[in-house]
């Protein structure tokens, strides 16, 4: 039953993104042109996002492995 | 903001005007909308231009390609493009008299609203919540319309002449002596159409070395008129007091622009009630101000004639002020009373000088008698004299209809603009493809809708504009109050940001001051 009301819920947010961006207006190869459109930038945005914010993660995180671990000797050298 | 206003004595009544402001985020969606149409609309104007797709609007002939373009500014790039994609809520043929239901002829479209079809088929009880029918009169059965059908077979249906030459007939002498008692003035004169009364006797009146000062959202045919005439035309914000008093100001200090000679006449143009925000024109203080810089008041009651008033007679007796204060006092019958046309009422010198100088009464045919026996009956019966209380019944009835009706939409959480008087009730719909949706949602649901966009008002308040009328029955706006509630739900259309604590139906006094909880 939940997942009856999840599709509804679903197709409801479908509803209010076709009113919205009026594509509920537009002729069937308007409406394929328009979601051609936006799903090819937002594909190209996550993969954009995958690749580059994937790297600066990955770096920031060895970069601040790398100061807290040193921060770590340094504190168990003065401790000693 | 709410307005509760208690002028120094001015307002015998509280005064409750809204406007609640656009929310952000709908303004910003609205205008995202609307750029995604625009685009679309340049991408079918260049398949047009190219010929890649079949051009069914008007354009230019081959010959003309050259000359001055025709069809290249926004309004026609709008119609084009936005108008046609949603044109299908309006034009819509009826086939039955406009009372609280209608039938409507069914049609389809298979070249997306270039052209129509008739599928045949009639839906019939369509609750009709759009057609000015305030207090009920537009009937096929009962006592005016036996009277109309009993004077058409005495007097025919045309009149064949003007009103100068030899169209005054009996009754329209009747018609004008029951207006004028209607109303509380000395004389009244009646015109077959109601924009042509504003358009063409206020060119009678005022002329070049005139001011004259007008509502922003004035309708139409007032501006018609007051262009048509001549004078210098100002123009105060709308409904807004402060806004007219420094005009006024203004034009007594410094007079005409270059000769700074006094103006001859100045002529304050307002409207009774106006018909796509609701309000209802703040009228002690426009004639407290008029009688202090010594103008001149037109006051179109269109819509509010037979609509306002413990007894019907316009928004004067509404605020309990005196009629003769009111200069010139304009109305229609084409609203309350059923019928068609409109009349100016004032003093007896004012009208008959306008029954000599007005091109409505020089030029326009004179009304049609059965129409003229309409106005008759029905005033009489609004009046009382015609010894029932249906009348009254009926004015009561509406004034309750308007409150419940407006009460239940803000508690549901629709954004209202008006007066919470006013029986016009516009409901806030802001995207374009709302406006479209909504008239076609509701007609799903057999309630007859009318729905305004761009141009009649700006572009992102579009709104779905509700009549009442005292032959609605409190299970029709049930009914209709029913699928606006699940219209609403599904186009989430709850945009007010104020919850309305629920009324305990407990008369609305002085005391009350705050109705809202943020």
């Amino acid at each position: 039953m939940d997942v009856k009301s999840m599709k509804y819920y679903v197709y409801w947010l479908y509803c209010q993104f076709e009113l919205i961006t009026c594509s509920y207006l537009m002729e069937p190869w308007e409406k394929l042109l328009f979601y051609t459109f936006n799903i090819t930038v937002l594909v190209m945005l996550l993969y954009t996002a995958y690749i580059f914010v994937h790297v600066h993660v990955s770096t920031a995180f060895h970069f601040f492995l790398h100061l807290f671990g040193n921060q770590h000797e340094n504190a168990v050298s003065i401790v000693k | 903001i709410n307005h509760v206003v208690h002028n120094g004595g001015l307002y015998k009544r509280p005064f409750n005007e809204a406007f609640e402001e656009t929310p952000m985020l709908v303004a910003v969606l609205t205008y995202v909308g609307y750029g995604v149409l625009t685009l679309f609309g340049y991408l079918r104007d260049f398949m047009r231009q190219w010929k890649i797709e079949k051009c069914q609007n008007a354009t230019e002939r081959e010959e003309q390609k050259d000359f001055v373009p025709l069809y290249q500014d926004f309004e026609n790039f709008y119609n084009r493009n936005l108008y046609m994609r949603i044109r299908d809520s309006w034009n819509r043929p009826i086939c039955s008299v406009p009372g609280a239901k209608v039938d409507m002829m069914e049609r389809v479209s298979h070249d997306y609203n270039w052209t129509f079809t008739y599928t045949g088929r009639v839906l019939k009880g369509i609750i009709n919540m759009g057609s000015y029918n305030y207090l009920g009169f537009a009937q096929k059965e009962g006592t005016c319309q036996e009277a109309a059908a009993k004077v058409l077979s005495q007097y025919g249906a045309g009149v064949c002449s003007t009103r100068q030459e030899i169209g005054n007939l009996d009754k329209h002498e009747e018609l004008e002596k029951l207006v004028a008692r209607f109303l509380g003035v000395e004389s009244a004169m009646a015109y077959g159409m109601g924009f042509a009364t504003n358009s063409m006797n206020i060119p009678a009146l005022v002329g070049k070395g005139c001011l004259i000062l007008s509502d922003e959202l004035n309708h139409a045919s007032l501006v018609l008129g007051a262009r048509l005439s001549g004078a210098t035309i100002r123009i105060f914000k709308h409904n807004n007091m402060q806004s007219l008093e420094k005009l006024l100001k203004d034009a007594i200090v410094h007079g005409q622009p270059r000769t700074r000679r006094p103006w001859k006449k100045i002529l304050i143009l307002v409207e009774g009630i106006y018909s796509m925000e609701g309000s209802i024109v703040r009228l002690p203080e426009v004639i407290a101000l008029k009688k202090k810089y010594k103008s001149y008041l037109y006051l179109d009651e269109a819509h509010s004639i037979g609509a306002l008033g413990p007894s019907g007679r316009g928004v004067v007796e509404y605020f309990g002020l005196n009629p003769e204060d009111v200069d010139v006092m304009m109305g229609t019958f084409t609203k309350s009373f059923g019928a068609a046309g409109g009349y100016i009422g004032g003093k007896k010198e004012l009208i008959d000088y306008l029954r000599t100088y007005s091109h409505s009464a020089v030029y326009a045919t004179s009304m049609s008698p059965p129409v003229v026996e309409q106005i008759i009956t029905s005033m009489k019966c609004i009046m009382g004299e015609d010894g029932t209380t249906v009348g009254k019944a009926r004015v009561q009835q509406l004034a309750e209809n308007t409150r419940y009706f407006r009460r239940r939409l803000k508690e549901m959480g629709f954004i209202i603009y008006g007066n919470e008087d006013s029986p016009v009730v516009p409901l806030m719909l802001y995207m374009p493809a709302k406006i479209g949706a909504f008239g076609r949602e509701m007609l799903k649901r057999n309630i007859g809708v009318v729905v305004v966009g761009f141009p009649a008002t700006p572009i992102i308040e579009s709104r779905a504009r509700f009549c009442l009328s005292a032959a609605h029955t409190k299970e029709m706006l049930d009914t209709a109050l029913k699928e606006i509630n699940e219209v609403g739900d599904l186009l989430q259309l709850k945009y007010s940001r104020h919850r309305l604590v629920p009324l305990l139906d407990r008369p609305f006094d002085e005391t009350t001051y705050e109705e809202t909880e943020d």
